[in-house]
């Protein structure tokens, strides 16, 4: 990925320098060898920009605000990023001539938690050499495959395309498409007793604290105002007060996003509870395939999307299988 | 709104039903002026149109102790405007799946078409609804324990 | 000093959950957080840390605080009971203790918080000193020895032993009703402290120079061009106030359950939108003022009127788990490197 980041280093620099974009989206390297943060660079601080296997964040819904920015900005997004680019563009929420877009590969994102799990702790620095972490912890040099720490949502890699961009950087070193069955967990939930399945959301929502901060990532939660933050709705809160609460705010969160959740997993992601929030995000987006016809959100930036459209003989409600009883 | 629920005696479920005003309310009216027997604790929210029907209000009606809800709306095709019904049936089919997919019991929910002709068709529906959560019992899965205090 | 053999562990804790309600770090679908121990629950003491800290025993993220519904033309107002469950809190590590100094400082101080108040008395909290410190970790910054953690009753990790020394009055209290511990003699410690003091040594963070980071740098801080550039990233969420062992704002709301109006309190985040929102809106309309708050009060606001007391503990947990990697310490290293100007 070093080779990636010069590249991206590289055009940007000429990008800036010839006056197409006046400042960079990027990421910027922290504290530690895997803690980015988003940040914004110009001419001066380029240099600080990185580009490595622990940029997980998914720059797009930065453009919101961006855009709404004097100027130009380029933005470096991943592939599956670039999808929820696009559901935006299509929301009308970004303003797609003050973005450049430049596509930088991805060979998957590491997930430092995963690695907390295999007993990976107190990590000082970590070495990629093709699909190989090495990392020195304060405990000793420990290895890994990048493959068996990837965040949830790489496992079901979208594949290597953009969906938008004005530019991309070249991939020295393309990895082969991770074959994962996309829906198998949602299916295995399916074939669930419903006393099992309520057992298995109860365990894991109740976890939940309320952070917002699956609410708060997500690019399809684009509202100036959510309805959980109104308190004239009768349904606002900061804390998970009932059970019935905990169910509510998943429930209608998932719904509010059916048909334009791009499934960029961000939501799991960043849970600090490790809710498998994207197991809710992909039932409705098998339901969706399954009944209405196969639909990626993000995959274009023009086509209504299931839920603002119908056909005749849509299945009724009550017909379609949420799970056998 | 609070929904008052029996305090003693056997279990008589409470069913909220969402009513479109240009069909199924007229039916209901129908249904009521032909003398028609529906139980009572069948209570109705007159909406514009059956896609005026938040997921949020059905799991509020949930919240405040309803046992079971039912959306009646114009046949597909009779919509007041058109194509409310059309979305509609796409949110709740999606809804309805999800929140057995999260386990609540199938059949809580429910989506009837009733035009305003149909004041039999409203009452039987009702009937039907109300023994089909007799038989599941009370909301125990989407229950909010502040409000059956 | 006394001690109880590890495979006897599940032992001991029967013993302290006879005694009273017992709350310890417990694994569920793979996060750890404190919660009630009952016979077969899946311990975790190897953790470094639960996701949320034990704050939550003393200060739930939600409490009841009153109710009242009309009767006739009457207002009926019923109040629950002062909290009276005794319970023990074990495997506080050293931080969250000192967490806790931090929270009595606000609640503790008059007006006393009656709730919070009965929770202390109720609780024991047996800490627990660390064996693997992680690299978000930085305590010691705030001088606080992972090797003697404090709390009511000290216990240590040592060569398949749990060594138990009480700290109070309470807790020898406590230790005197446990009948599976045996004796033991202080030295036996002595390795694993040993090797904890080393490993602390080799910690990234323990540097971290808050000179010139302090109760009286308001005005230089506040200022500070930095907070723009700092706070650009910034979700919005309330990940880091949650998880926070010290955070202690929180919000009181109404809920209409239809018969009755509960009020309760829970815990707020200065970096919601609606916080301390008045009539006229949140003072704070920004997200660059909201991440300014928050970390002012921890590291300055907070000094100014406790004695230089911070009230960050150097826990690491908003380190580990800021969806986009901002925290306190790179907030502390850039004003840091501007303050000492």
């Amino acid at each position: 990925m070093q080779a990636v980041e010069k590249a991206i280093k590289e055009k940007a620099r000429a990008l800036l320098a010839d006056g197409t974009v006046d400042r960079v989206l990027g990421w910027e390297k922290g504290e530690y060898c895997y803690d980015n943060t988003p940040a914004v660079f110009t001419e001066e601080d380029i240099d600080r920009l990185v580009y490595n296997s622990f940029c997980g964040a998914n720059l797009s819904k930065y453009l919101i605000a961006e855009s709404k920015k004097e100027g130009r900005v380029l933005a470096l997004l991943k592939p599956c990023d670039t999808y929820s680019f696009n559901q935006l563009i299509k929301e009308h929420r970004i303003d797609r001539e003050k973005v450049y877009v430049l596509g930088v590969p991805c060979h998957g994102i590491a997930d430092v938690e995963k690695l907390n799990v295999k007993g990976i702790k107190g990590i000082e620095s970590i070495a990629e050499d093709g699909g190989r972490l090495t990392v020195q912890t304060m405990y000793g040099e420990k290895e890994c495959e990048l493959n068996d720490v990837l965040l949830e949502r790489c496992l079901s890699c979208k594949g290597p395309e953009y969906m938008a961009a004005d530019d991309t950087v070249e991939d020295p070193a393309p990895v082969e498409l991770r074959k994962h069955d996309r829906f198998g967990m949602v299916e295995k939930l399916m074939q669930m007793t419903p006393d099992e399945r309520f057992e298995f959301w109860r365990s894991e929502l109740s976890k939940c604290i309320r952070c917002n901060a699956c609410r708060n990532v997500c690019p399809a939660c684009s509202c100036l105002k959510c309805v959980f933050d109104n308190d004239a709705s009768g349904v606002s809160s900061k804390a998970n007060v009932d059970t019935f609460e905990e169910n509510m705010f998943h429930i209608i969160r998932a719904f509010h996003v059916a048909g334009r959740c791009t499934d960029c997993g961000e939501c799991s992601r960043v849970c600090p509870q490790g809710i498998p929030l994207h197991l809710l995000n992909r039932k409705f987006i098998k339901d969706i395939n399954e009944n209405y016809g196969e639909y990626q959100a993000g995959a274009d930036d023009s086509s209504p999307w299931p839920l603002v459209s119908y056909t005749q003989d849509d299945v009724e409600p009550g017909k379609m299988e949420g799970g056998k009883n | 709104m609070q929904i008052e629920k029996q305090e003693t005696g056997e279990f008589k479920p409470l069913i909220v039903a969402f009513c479109c005003n240009w069909c199924s309310y007229a039916g209901a009216d129908l249904a009521g002026t032909s003398r028609l027997n529906y139980p009572a604790n069948v209570k109705i929210i007159r909406v514009p149109c059956s896609c005026r029907v938040n997921p949020l209000f059905i799991l509020r009606a949930f919240q405040r102790g309803a046992d079971g809800v039912i959306i009646n709306g114009c046949h597909p095709g009779d919509c007041h405007y058109s194509t409310g019904n059309y979305y509609a049936r796409r949110r709740m089919a999606l809804l309805f799946s999800m929140l057995e997919y999260l386990g609540i019991e199938k059949g809580r929910t429910r989506v009837e078409w009733v035009s305003a002709a149909e004041g039999q068709r409203f009452a039987q529906v009702m009937n039907e609804f109300v023994e089909t959560i007799y038989h599941l019992g009370e909301n125990k899965r989407l229950e909010d324990l502040r409000c059956k205090r | 000093m006394q001690k109880i053999a590890m495979d006897r562990i599940s032992e001991f804790y029967s013993a302290m959950a006879a005694e009273r309600a017992l709350y310890l770090p417990l694994k569920k679908r793979g996060a750890v957080n404190f919660g009630r121990w009952q016979e077969g629950a899946d311990v975790d003491i190897d953790a470094l840390h639960t996701v949320k800290s034990p704050k939550d025993l003393f200060f739930p993220q939600s409490e009841d605080i009153v109710a009242f519904k009309m009767k006739g033309k009457e207002i009926e107002i019923d109040a629950p009971d002062t909290p009276d469950e005794p319970f023990a809190v074990f495997g506080v590590r050293a931080c969250d203790a000192r967490a806790m100094e931090v929270l009595d400082r606000v609640f503790l101080s008059e007006p006393v918080d009656t709730y919070y108040r009965a929770r202390r008395e109720n609780g024991v909290v047996i800490t627990l000193a660390c064996t693997a410190p992680e690299e978000t970790c930085f305590c010691s910054v705030f001088g606080i020895d992972p090797a003697q953690p404090g709390g009511d009753v000290s216990t240590w990790l040592s060569g398949g032993f749990l060594y138990l020394k009480a700290v109070t009055e309470k807790g020898e209290a406590f230790l005197a009703g446990l009948t599976p511990l045996e004796e033991a003699n202080d030295a036996e410690i002595e390795p694993a402290v040993r090797a904890l003091e080393e490993t602390m040594e080799r910690l990234p963070l323990k540097d971290l120079d808050l000179t010139g980071i302090d109760g009286n740098a308001t005005e230089k801080l506040f200022g500070s061009e930095q907070w723009a550039e700092l706070s650009r990233a910034c979700l919005g969420c309330g990940t880091c106030t949650y998880i926070c062992p010290t955070c202690q704002c929180y919000d009181i709301r109404d809920f209409d359950t239809g018969k009755e109006i509960r009020r309760y309190r829970c815990w707020d985040s200065c970096m919601y939108s609606d916080f301390t929102r008045m009539a006229h809106g949140n003072p704070r309309k920004s997200q660059v003022e909201r991440f300014r708050q928050r970390f002012m009060h921890k590291l300055v606001y907070f000094p100014a009127n406790n004695d230089g007391m911070y009230s960050c503990v150097g826990c690491g947990r908003c380190v580990a788990k800021c969806p986009i990697s901002m925290n306190i310490v790179k907030v502390a290293k850039a004003l840091g490197a501007e303050a000492r100007k």
